[in-house]
């Protein structure tokens, strides 16, 4: 049992370093995840993590695989792609599902050309996939960073984003919190898409983002439970699939977010929200 | 002149709308400090619109509205089709509580007689014993009485309710109304889409019956006849894509002759400032 839960991460340092990763992303991208869900966002996210991908390539392109240079262009890209859906969804009738959809296509086409012009195949995979086991400092400093950033950010701005999900038209009736909330958030989501993106990739980032708040909507009925069970599901999903990854020997970022899905699964099956609860005959209802 | 309380809303010449299309134009008047006024007219007569821009939720097209110097947050809108999304996870004291944001801010905790307020407010919507539940377990009618809890804690000196009665059980409305009326004897202006006739009767003392245009706009007997109300339905039609420029607005302004104006012909006048069937315009602002 030891051997098999304990000992990959206390003989080996790059499993240390992972797990470190992806308990820096539990705590910072998880709660960021379960508000793009509670604003009916999932998707979104989704399409913001390909919005990313030219700008890390074009990173990448001048750089070579440099942390700084693809972080910086991720965070640029992911930025702009964000403010135009804001501007063009506040200004215009268009939702803003509509005026993301269009540019994330594009963008995950404009990104793989790019790194493509230039990398091999095993590139594309590291921008694709991440490389949480060879998470070197610099990288890990910056998931660390952008975790703790995101912490303290979500504390200042819990009660606003709350009600900004909640019912966006009061909170612009009491306060001038609505934008703040909106753009900060959106912020919050960019930086963390980069940080995810350097562990397991832009096409996994959105997993563990995602999959744990889904799994923890269908238990929790409060916000705060809600994100610490999320939380909680992210954290036993990265260690469950590093471990998966060490002792099945496939790649780890798949892994995460396959164990992320074993989490969701269950939980539709046996949660109270979920797709059995309903269906069970019911032996006696209560009185009132 | 009697000596009237300063007006919480004045509408100058206001014109609202979509895309150049108004929604509701050409609407002068004043609002009293405590009136109590029952928004009414047919569908599509820019009753929504109104309290929008009255909300700040839509700038003019035209014209100005004027509100008197509230405290941030002292105005409480309650638009119909609600914003809230019943999936979020928050429950029933949660949302009440909400309404003392003008106390709490971003950031403040509620403290003990707070809380006491929160329960004091939906005792008194009649939802004691909800406090725990989850928001989406709520019926309509329950739902719309956890808003007016929230109302109640918002302690706004002025209240927009956009048909708040829509949909609603006959003994919530009961409820609601007599909450409404509470409210006015503290003192408090409030304006609210209704559309049934018979409570506007009994309950309302003031009426802006509207068509896209005001038709009138006064105590509810001398608005409610079947003359003014058959007038609203004529005048409100569909959007006319090749509808003319409109040109009234150089026109409408106090003190230019009345045959030109036919939005204000029909004016009851408030509270004295102007006489029944438009010839009143000699008696304003002075």
């Amino acid at each position: 049992m030891y051997d098999l839960l304990v000992s990959p991460f206390t003989d080996f340092a790059f499993m240390r370093r992972a797990l470190a990763g992806c308990l820096a992303l539990a705590l910072g991208a998880t709660p960021v995840g379960a508000f793009l869900m509670l604003r009916r966002m999932s998707l979104m996210g989704d399409a913001m993590s390909h919005a990313i991908l030219p700008g890390a390539a074009l990173g990448y392109l001048a750089f070579g695989l440099s942390l700084g240079a693809m972080t910086v262009g991720g965070i640029v890209a992911g930025l702009v792609v964000v403010l135009a859906a804001g501007v063009v969804t506040r200004a215009s009738i268009l939702k803003e599902d509509a005026s993301l959809a269009a540019f994330y296509l594009l963008s995950l086409a404009a990104g793989v050309m790019i790194v493509s012009l230039r990398g091999r195949n095993l590139d594309l995979l590291h921008v694709l996939f991440g490389s949480v086991l060879a998470l070197d400092d610099g990288s890990l400093l910056l998931i660390g960073g952008i975790a703790t950033l995101t912490l303290f950010a979500l504390a200042l701005l819990f009660r606003p984003l709350a009600l900004e999900c909640f019912d966006p038209a009061f909170l612009r009736g009491v306060s001038r919190w609505s934008p703040v909330a909106h753009y900060g958030f959106l912020m919050l989501v960019v930086l963390n898409l980069v940080s995810g993106f350097h562990a397991l990739g832009t096409l996994m980032a959105v997993g563990i983002m995602i999959l744990p708040s889904a799994a923890a909507r269908l238990w929790a009925h409060e916000l705060p439970a809600l994100l610490g069970l999320a939380v909680v599901f992210a954290a036993a999903s990265g260690v469950a699939g590093l471990l998966l990854s060490f002792h099945a020997d496939v790649p780890a970022g798949p892994a995460i977010v396959l164990a992320c899905g074993f989490v969701y699964f269950a939980s539709l099956l046996a949660a109270p929200g979920g797709l059995l609860a309903g269906r069970l005959p019911v032996r006696h209802h209560l009185e009132s | 002149m009697h000596p009237a309380p300063p007006p919480v809303i004045r509408f100058d010449n206001l014109t609202l709308g979509y895309e150049r299309h108004p929604a509701v134009h050409h609407l002068s008047g004043e609002i009293a400090t405590g009136a109590l006024v029952a928004v009414i007219g047919p569908n599509g007569a820019g009753k929504s619109t109104l309290l929008k821009g009255v909300a700040g939720e839509l700038r003019p097209i035209g014209g100005h509205v004027e509100l008197a110097a509230l405290p941030r947050g002292g105005l409480a809108y309650m638009p119909q089709r609600s914003e809230i999304d019943p999936g979020f996870p928050v429950s029933v004291f949660d949302v009440v509580a909400m309404g003392l944001w003008r106390e709490l801010g971003a950031f403040g905790g509620l403290n003990r007689q707070q809380r006491q307020r929160v329960r004091e407010a939906l005792a008194a919507v009649g939802m004691e014993g909800f406090e725990s539940r989850p928001i989406g377990s709520l019926s309509g009618g329950q739902l719309q009485r956890t808003r007016f809890a929230r109302l109640i804690l918002q302690d706004a000196p002025l209240i927009l309710l956009d048909e708040p009665f829509a949909a609603i059980d006959s003994r919530t409305v009961e409820d609601l109304i007599r909450l409404i009326l509470g409210w006015h004897a503290e003192g408090r202006t409030i304006l609210t889409v209704v559309h049934d006739f018979d409570q506007v009767r009994r309950h309302f003392p003031t009426c802006l019956l509207l068509a896209r245009e005001p038709v009138a706009f006064g105590p509810t007997p001398q608005v409610l006849t079947d003359t003014l109300l058959a007038r609203a339905r004529r005048l409100s039609e569909a959007f006319d894509d090749h509808a003319p420029e409109c040109h009234r607005a150089d026109l409408a302004t106090p003190g230019e002759p009345d045959d030109h104006t036919p939005a204000r012909a029909d004016v009851v006048p408030l509270h004295g400032h102007r006489h029944p069937h438009g010839q009143g315009h000699g008696g304003h602002r002075h």
